[in-house]
């Protein structure tokens, strides 16, 4: 049976079992490959995306979940790969191998969109799902922290 | 800003160079002794008449560039095209890059026999002299074009980015400009000028190289575009994942596939040599179809092994003296050191299996053709042509039947070397006669985990009654890489020694008399080459023992290193420079101490302190900073080291006090992150980076720091505690071994 929600403020409808996780939905149904799999046991973070503006480990969340719900993956952040967080990511160049950096960088903004202002300590508590095998950490903090500055 | 495009280099003509509507394309040949090609080899689908393109200036002054390295993080993709960039003096902003075809007598890597692979920190200091040379001779042609054009000589000629000038008329003509009207005219020469190093650009010329240049990969990794082989998709597509045998080497011996077949969307079961594979029309449904599997396996002797118990073999034999093993280097004479030695400091060090912990999953798409002669494949892979010739040989066709498309790395570090993946793709791709995309699940990586060997070492040290070290051994114990990732030829042919394993275990220091030795065990585990690969432990075990010979004499560990590298200068300036920005010798707060190691890996000079306190109840360790002085000769990127040795340091970090992969009855104990922890973002310690540039060939980052990280730990537990720390991972129950808490 169809399952119909919307991704990145479009429309979705897809036939996939409820129990399916929204990661394969986003993933293979989709064709929105940015959002990551790392784990499958919602350990890494690397499958990030934003429902109703929560970040959520997609590959925890049977697609039945989403149905009449909003998503929001990596594709669907800003319009010309502009958010705050992307420039800073950018300025600063993060990413290494970059596998995991939809996932840091929706883990981030769901940060940012509740809280203007983040300590350090409230950045590394919120980041601290996110495994980035590279060793990223200290750019990914340096770039949330220069993001919330220029207003996230 | 430069772009990555794809595959867009065609057969191009045996003359040096190609000239059509699409510009200038200099398909540069090369001396002879270059076209010695890998052992493995098939059949050559590169015919002479087929050869590469290093360069390609389109009318419009666009560069494209053919850049053979694998893109993992590293940066040494942009890298690569900077220095090639540099040396034709091209504008930078005009340049993108494209992966050349699998032209290993091309494009290969001279330091790994002209292979197409991409390991050891070897992009930069493999091609570093090849490709200056090759753009060297597009600069060259480009400036006799326009000497011709103007009928002046070549020697009044000189070049700015992408435009040649003569100054005394005061001329200008764009490299697009001279591709434009070499279109169809003779101009060019029929073969490539031989440019001599000599004439190649110095380091005081260079305007790209040594400048932070924005990576070219990055745009892409900000917004989800940036295409990895997971993220194919290709029509008819269907999805397959494997069940893999337990323990190393066993075989599916009975499949029942009753439950699995039921799940909906299940398409096929198909037993493979080591594995079984479930394919499906949806990921969701293969993986699902693998949980239903019920497999016995053929059992194999590594069925009985366990590591805890092969640790203690490991050391016995490491302590087994007439056991001389296969001799590495052999220096003096150390027999007689040791027995006119006044004091012997003999010490076991240790370290676990490793798991790569790539993060993204090992994955490979492929799709076979009717006649099960030829096959495209999907895939993003450290070794290239060693991928592509081993589907010729798996499919028992020429390589040219074989189309590899490369994709962005998910994570190296050594994992994606090897050509395991094809024995269970490809297969299955022929029985589907569709594209399969097959992923391995985490817990499957996990399992299947081609670890860092575990080892034993025993080393011992010589002194004379003025506390001078005389004598040096030591006794490197462990599985061999090089048999099990290649073969036992291949170790046979290397003299029985494993370079990977042993990789490291030379030093600087002016000893006189030396002996390091490689004892193999055979356990039939799968172990491969892990960031730093050998150096990873054996720095460990060479810093941690010069740290307790320094302070068995109540020496300064720093001074003690200076006085034994007094002949290497760059070794000093680096030890010199950490020292001196860590407040080395100044008193810390008592909570904290500082340790210090050097080494030189991957041909790069470094030397690093470490901050570390413990808490004594639970264990656990925590390092607050880490000082780090480089010297890798020149310095390509400044950002792009500084990012590397970042990541070296909390890899390292991670490797120290974490990581470990427990055997039991031959399989793996772990399974994800929950039970294989990696180093998170609330561990990550202070970096405080200095880069030493010297006017030396530029030599490798990507796993130059890696090292350095253990030792610094051990070193600075044992000024905490009073107690060495010998084993690898510095994990909170060892220390609460050793602190005896």
């Amino acid at each position: 049976m169809a399952i119909t929600f919307t991704v990145n403020n479009k429309p979705a409808s897809v036939d996939a079992g409820p129990e399916t996780p929204l990661l394969w939905v986003v993933r293979e149904h989709l064709k929105l490959t940015g959002t990551k799999y790392g784990c499958g046991a919602g350990m890494c973070g690397a499958c990030t995306v934003h429902l109703d503006g929560k970040a959520v480990r997609s590959c925890q969340i049977p697609v039945a979940m989403v149905a009449g719900k909003s998503v929001t993956t990596i594709e669907g952040l800003s319009a010309n790969s502009d958010h705050p967080l992307q420039k800073a990511w950018l300025d600063l160049q993060v990413p290494q191998c970059g596998y995991c950096q939809s996932g840091q960088i929706m883990q981030a903004a769901a940060l940012l969109a509740a809280n203007k202002n983040p300590s350090r300590d409230d950045i590394v508590r919120h980041m601290d799902g996110n495994i980035c095998r590279c060793g990223t950490y200290p750019r990914i903090l340096r770039a949330v922290e220069r993001a919330a500055k220029q207003g996230a | 800003m430069g772009k990555i495009e794809r595959n867009t280099n065609g057969t191009l003509s045996r003359r040096g160079f190609l000239q059509s509507s699409a510009g200038l394309t200099f398909a540069l040949t090369l001396p002879t002794a270059l076209f010695a090609r890998p052992a493995a080899a098939l059949a050559d689908n590169a015919t002479a008449a087929a050869v590469g393109a290093w360069v390609t200036i389109s009318p419009d002054g666009a560069v494209v560039l053919a850049i053979p390295v694998a893109e993992m993080g590293q940066g040494s993709s942009t890298g690569l095209a900077m220095v090639l960039a540099e040396e034709m003096d091209a504008d930078w902003s005009r340049v993108s890059i494209t992966y050349p075809p699998v032209k290993p007598e091309i494009f290969g890597n001279p330091i790994f026999g002209n292979m197409m692979v991409t390991y050891g920190s070897g992009s930069i200091r493999g091609y570093w002299d090849k490709v200056r040379l090759q753009a060297a001779a597009v600069r060259n042609v480009l400036m006799q074009a326009a000497a011709d054009r103007w009928q002046v000589p070549l020697g009044e000629l000189h070049t700015e980015p992408s435009l040649v000038v003569h100054a005394a008329s005061n001329r200008s003509m764009s490299y697009g400009e001279i591709a434009g009207f070499a279109q169809g005219s003779t101009i060019m020469p029929a073969a490539m000028p031989v440019i001599d190093k000599s004439a190649l650009k110095k380091m005081a010329d260079y305007r790209i190289l040594g400048k932070n240049t924005p990576r070219l990969d990055i745009p892409g990794k900000i917004d989800g575009s940036a295409l990895y082989a997971i993220d194919v998709q290709v029509p008819n597509i269907v999805y397959a994942t494997v069940l893999r045998t337990p323990v190393e080497g066993g075989t599916p011996e009975h499949v029942d596939d009753a439950a699995a077949l039921k799940v909906p969307g299940v398409l096929k079961v198909v037993p493979l040599k080591n594995s079984v594979g479930v394919v499906a029309e949806t990921i969701e449904a293969a993986f699902k179809g693998r949980s239903a599997l019920n497999v016995s396996w053929s059992s194999v002797p590594t069925d009985s092994f366990d590591s805890a118990a092969g640790m203690k073999e490991f050391l016995a034999h490491a302590a087994k003296l007439d056991d001389k093993g296969v001799s590495y280097v052999a220096k003096g004479n150390v027999d007689d050191a040791f027995a006119k030695a006044a004091k012997v400091m003999t010490a076991q060090y240790s370290s676990e299996y490793v798991y790569h912990a790539q993060m993204e999953p090992m994955n490979v798409t492929a799709s076979v053709g009717p006649g099960g002669d030829s096959a495209e494949i999907w895939i993003g892979t450290q070794g290239v042509s060693p991928n592509a010739f081993a589907a010729a040989a798996m499919l028992k066709t020429t390589p040219d039947k074989i189309k590899l498309n490369q994709f962005y790395l998910g994570g190296g570090y050594g994992r994606r070397s090897p050509a395991d993946m094809l024995p269970e793709v490809l297969p299955l791709a022929k029985a589907m006669q569709r594209p399969v995309k097959l992923i391995w699940t985490r817990e499957q990586d996990v399992k299947s985990a081609q670890m860092r060997p575990m080892t034993g070492h025993q080393v011992e040290a010589a002194l004379d009654a003025d506390g001078k070290v005389t004598g040096w051994r030591h006794r490197v114990v462990g599985e061999s890489v090089v048999a099990y990732r290649g073969t036992e030829k291949a170790l046979e042919n290397n003299k029985g020694l494993d370079n990977i394993v042993l990789e490291g275990s030379k030093h600087e220091y002016g000893i006189a008399n030396q002996s390091i030795a490689y004892l193999r065990e055979q356990r039939g585990i799968a172990v491969a080459a892990w960031r730093g690969i050998g150096a990873g432990y054996n720095k460990f075990v060479i810093e941690s023992f010069i740290d307790e010979i320094a302070n068995a004499q109540n020496k300064d560990p720093v001074a003690f290193r200076l006085e034994l590298l007094k002949d290497e200068p760059r070794a000093q300036a680096v030890i010199k420079a950490v020292a001196d920005k860590s407040g080395w010798g100044k008193a810390s707060a008592a909570v904290h101490a500082l340790g210090f190691s050097y080494a030189k890996v991957v041909e790069t000079y470094v030397a690093a302190v470490g901050e570390i306190s413990l808490d004594t109840k639970t264990g656990i360790v925590r390092a607050h900073r880490f000082w780090l002085a480089l010297d890798p000769g020149i310095v390509l990127n400044p950002d792009s080291v500084l990012a590397q040795t970042e990541g070296n340091v909390i890899f390292g970090l991670s490797q120290t006090l974490k990581e470990q992969v427990s055997i039991s009855g031959g399989q793996v104990q772990q399974n994800n992150f929950y039970d294989y922890p990696v180093l998170r973002m609330s561990e990550m310690p202070e970096i405080d980076i200095q880069l030493m540039p010297t006017d030396n060939p530029a030599k490798g980052i990507g796993e130059a720091s890696l090292p350095l990280i253990a030792p610094c730990v051990g070193n600075a537990l044992f000024k905490l505690t009073g107690k060495r720390f010998r084993a690898l991972p510095i994990s909170p129950e060892r220390v609460k071994a050793v602190t005896g808490v």
